[in-house]
């Protein structure tokens, strides 16, 4: 069990090493580099190679390598020419607006879904079960700048409940984001808990079925218990990796919530890192997304191993 | 005479649910029964009777999609379907239990094994925390499992499946229930294993004077454990009555037909087959559900249901079960000459050895552990031509790893295998040449998984003739034909599909496909354990009559030793990879020298009641004893010193007998 965990915990750190290397040689490989990008049709003569002294990009890449990843493990990547400003300052505060989003849309969205999974499965066929069933493949169907403008208009505009748009800035306080927050996490919520949602509804179908099932029944024993004991865990498991690439997904930032609802998370400043050819921030924002899939990953797994007695001892 | 009710009545009950067009199809239809407090019932009949529903309904229980038509069930005389459905709640698990089928699929796995049995406790009886775990720890005991407090910790799939049926078992008694039922408890487990259960079982019910009903398509199981007998067929009871009435004296002609179907070990006859096919579901005749396949059949029956009425201390449904005489037990009839083999050699196996691992990522970097266990250890054997050679053993003792590498599917760690003109068999099967590949053809356990369910039957056929003959189009119609023939199947049957098939016509087919290649060789991976007792006797017929008239050599794996003494003129058999005895197939069913045989031969069921337990026959479970010795050792009655220290050689007491035991010499206690 110990040596499953360190196994897993391993195989995650390889990954992110390699990861780093390829993030790095892959904005290697493009045409020009930092300072042609930021320079534009300046980019020649005196001012390319006092761009390129101040950026260090005159050193072969092997030890820019080394400066930029030994720089990444403290939080330091190095400076954006464009913004003019030190890329983890940039990146912090959007980091932290995305996790704020991520995680409200998670606590809401992911025990909303599995609860109504539940009563979906085991009311199979029911009244119950299709309208949930049908209202989770009408969430799934309509794309989220729709749902989104909908709920602007209705909860912000018709009944000025919330705020429709964020106003405050990337470095606003907590407290101050938080009541923006709302709207975008319901609209968040509606994209994702509709997949969760019917993947726990067809594993507690499968699980109501099987005959451990029938069993636990034919022991007498009262229906609330055996869905507690013996169903919840056993039709969780399909649904761990589901809500792993959901919450992995969320990290990432998602650009047309973002965009609709103008919140300052990273979806966005990926997209305008792109647009701007700004390198070093672009591979700060790459780094941090693969980083973001491996250990939601990672923790996926850990869930799965917790949840799964096979699991653990699938090896003797 | 106390006067208790009857612990559990059925009247006229009738189960069943409603087909596409609406038309009401019963499966389990008119079923009265009743039993006494204490007595044991078998229900036995082939798959679809309706024996495991009815079995279900005894604990007010209709399977999703059933409802019950017509009738009662009546626990201590409370109707159960009537009956709220807390109120039956406190019936379950407490005052009727059941032990299921398949105890690996019946525990919930991400649950201990404590918590499981303590849940029937929880909700069954007053008794606080620390008192329900003593118990739990008590009731793993009773069942005979060692180190309980260790146990109850494990979770279900840590438990070997004997073990897991324990639990099943400990689960069912934990309250001490009246009414105990029985779905097919020991099918799956290995013999020994069955043996040790049904043991178990009818030890509690004696005790605490538990009722029983118990399902199993295995008469034998049924002769071990019950008092009284119930005979399904589509539905109804054709035949009921005491145990060692029915089972020796049937007179139902189905009853006599099952009974004839089941291979017995004494007599070692290749049994008889019911002919035909039971009636559809919802598409029964109108008199007699038996009619079409009745040997006895005659216009009444075709016109009127015949009633289950008395007859001599039990019951019947036959119109004319007294003037259908006396029945012939097999055993009473002459054994069948197997065919006689010329001993010219054509396969030679020589010291084989095969391992079974699956190395990791992490193996690979030499962070792996022990090395596996060798699944095939030094076996060898020739196999004669024409004869069948029977290969059994418990499951794991490596039987199957020898057809596959014989087959040239699993590599040999060492070892040779040739064929009589020197054909080299120790390639895997993607280097042999064409005509190699076609004189050794192979049937697989599960012919829905062996055959293509997108590919007509004629479309199955026509690959062997093809590649072996090339044999195409028009050119391959007639062999085709001549195929059908030989298995029993009409012309029509080729241009179905596998799915319009039951299980014993895909078995047919599995066999026509391996014939088609006309091979020397033909090896059969327990080609029968997925069909019912009278589809199996028909296949084993079939195999007998196309091995003896084509001079086919067979071997044929099977955890069944009375199917294996059925068809096989020499059988070997295998403990952990090691063959430990081989000999004439009768010499080593009625007087097995190594201790093991002795006990498997002792395990065996007859479906026959009253017979006494073989001494020896009781093994314990594996006690291990490390490497090194004789691998027997453990669980050897007759272990000596010297069996720790090396393992005893394959020594032959006559030309055709071979044991593998250091006191195989000695006269046998």
């Amino acid at each position: 069990m110990v040596r499953l965990i360190i196994q897993r915990i391993l195989s995650s750190a390889i990954t992110l090493a390699l990861l780093t290397v390829f993030v790095f040689f892959a904005v290697e490989l493009l045409p020009g580099d930092t300072c042609t990008a930021y320079l534009g049709r300046d980019a020649k003569g005196d001012r390319l190679e006092i761009c390129r002294e101040n950026m260090g990009l005159n050193d072969p890449a092997l030890k820019r390598f080394a400066t930029w990843a030994s720089g990444a493990l403290v939080g330091d990547f190095g400076v954006s020419p464009y913004r003019n400003k030190p890329v983890s300052e940039i990146v912090g505060w959007r980091m932290r607006n995305t996790i704020v989003l991520a995680l409200s849309a998670s606590l809401f969205g992911i025990p909303l879904a599995i609860f109504f999974g539940i009563i979906a499965g085991i009311r199979r066929d029911k009244p119950v079960d299709m309208v949930l069933s049908s209202t989770s493949i009408l969430a799934m169907t309509v794309p989220e700048f729709v749902s989104a403008t909908l709920l602007i208009l209705v909860f912000s505009i018709s009944l000025g409940w919330t705020s429709g748009v964020v106003t405050a800035p990337a470095d606003a306080p907590i407290g101050v984001l938080l009541g923006s927050t709302i709207l975008p996490t319901v609209a968040l919520a509606l994209v994702f808990a509709a997949h969760i949602l019917r993947m726990v509804r067809s594993s507690v179908i499968d699980v109501m079925e099987s005959e451990y099932v029938a069993m636990a029944r034919l022991k007498g024993l009262p229906f609330r218990w055996i869905l507690l004991r013996h169903v919840l865990p056993n039709s969780l498991l399909p649904a761990i990796n589901v809500i792993g690439l959901t919450v992995a997904w969320l990290l990432g930032g998602v650009v047309v919530i973002e965009s609709v609802f103008n919140f300052p998370g990273l979806g966005r400043l990926s997209v305008d890192a792109v647009a701007d050819r700004d390198l070093p921030l672009t591979q700060c924002i790459v780094l941090i997304l693969a980083t973001g899939y491996i250990v939601t990953n990672l923790l996926t797994d850990l869930a799965s191993l917790l949840l799964n007695p096979r699991l653990r001892t699938f090896r003797g | 005479m106390e006067t208790r009710p009857d612990v559990i009545a059925t009247d006229d009950l009738q189960i069943g649910f409603v087909t596409r067009a609406g038309e009401q199809a019963a499966i389990v239809d008119g079923v009265s029964l009743a039993l006494r407090h204490g007595v044991s019932l078998g229900l036995a009949g082939e798959s679809g009777c309706g024996k495991s529903t009815l079995l279900l309904a005894l604990m007010g229980h209709a399977k999703a999609g059933l409802s019950v038509t017509r009738g009662a069930c009546r626990f201590e005389g409370r109707s159960l379907f009537e009956m709220p459905e807390a109120e039956l709640d406190g019936l379950r698990g407490k005052r009727i239990a059941m032990v299921p089928q398949n105890a690996g699929q019946a525990l919930t796995p991400t649950l201990r094994i404590g918590a499981q049995i303590d849940e029937v406790l929880r909700f069954h009886t007053d008794l606080g925390p620390a008192e329900r775990h003593e118990r739990v720890l008590d009731l793993i005991d009773r069942v005979q499992l060692p180190t309980p407090a260790e146990l109850a910790r494990r979770y279900p799939h840590e438990l070997l499946g004997g073990q897991q049926q324990r639990i099943a078992v400990a689960m069912a008694v934990a309250v001490d229930p009246v009414l105990l039922l029985l779905d097919e408890p020991t099918t799956g487990l290995d013999v020994t294993t069955q043996l040790r259960i049904l043991e178990l079982l009818r030890d509690l019910a004696d005790q605490s004077g538990t009722a029983m009903v118990c399902v199993s398509h295995d008469i034998g199981v049924i002769a071990r454990l019950c008092d009284e007998v119930a005979v399904m067929y589509a539905g109804r009871i054709v035949e009921t009555g005491r145990a060692d009435d029915v089972l020796v004296r049937p007179r139902h002609p189905y009853a006599r037909g099952l009974l004839a179907s089941i291979p017995r070990l004494k007599t070692g006859a290749v049994p008889e087959p019911i002919a035909g096919r039971p009636p559809t579901m919802g598409r029964m005749p109108q008199g007699c559900r038996f009619a079409l396949r009745c040997d006895h059949v005659r216009d009444l029956c075709r016109a009127e249901v015949p009633p289950l009425r008395p007859l001599a201390g039990g019951a019947v449904a036959c119109h004319f079960a007294e003037k259908l005489g006396p029945w012939q037990r097999p055993h009473d009839l002459a054994a069948t000459a197997l065919a006689a083999t010329d001993h010219q050699p054509v396969l030679w196996v020589e010291d084989i050895a095969i391992t079974y691992a699956r190395p990791g990522l992490f193996d690979r970097f030499g962070m792996a552990g022990a090395k596996p266990a060798r699944a095939v250890d030094g076996v060898s054997f020739t196999l004669e031509h024409g004869e069948v050679l029977g290969l059994v053993g418990e499951s794991g003792s490596g039987k199957s790893t020898i057809l596959r590498g014989i087959a040239g599917l699993w590599p040999l760690d060492q070892g040779a295998i040739a064929l009589a003109d020197g054909s080299d068999l120790a390639r895997s099967v993607d280097e042999r040449p064409r005509d190699v590949l076609r004189r050794v053809q192979l049937v697989f356990q599960n012919p829905d998984a062996s055959l293509n369910p997108r590919r007509t039957i004629r479309e199955i056929l026509a690959r062997p003739l093809a590649i072996y003959h090339g044999l195409t189009g028009q050119e391959a119609a007639p062999r085709m034909a001549a195929l059908m023939a030989d298995v029993r199947l009409g012309e029509d049957y080729l241009d179905r599909l596998p799915s319009q098939l039951s299980g014993g016509e895909k078995q047919r087919v599995a066999i026509a496909r391996a014939f088609a290649a006309e091979p020397e060789i033909i090896l059969c991976d327990e080609v029968t354990s997925a069909l019912d007792v009278s589809v199996q006797a028909s296949i084993l017929n079939l195999l007998a009559d196309l091995c003896a008239s084509r001079g086919v050599a067979c071997i044929m794996v099977s955890h069944d030793l009375a199917v294996v003494r059925a068809v096989a003129r020499r059988i070997a058999v295998l403990y952990r990879g090691r063959l430990c005895e081989i000999g004439p197939s009768a010499e080593v069913a009625l007087a097995p020298r190594h201790p093991y045989t002795r006990a498997l031969v002792g395990a065996v069921l007859e479906p026959e009641p009253g017979q006494a337990i073989e001494s020896g026959a009781v093994i314990v479970e594996d006690a291990g004893g490390g490497p090194g010795g004789c691998s027997f050792r453990g669980r050897c009655p007759r272990a000596i010193p010297l069996c720790a220290k090396t393992v005893p050689d394959l020594v032959a007491l006559d030309p055709a007998h071979a044991v593998r035991c250091h006191r195989a010499g000695e006269a046998l206690a």
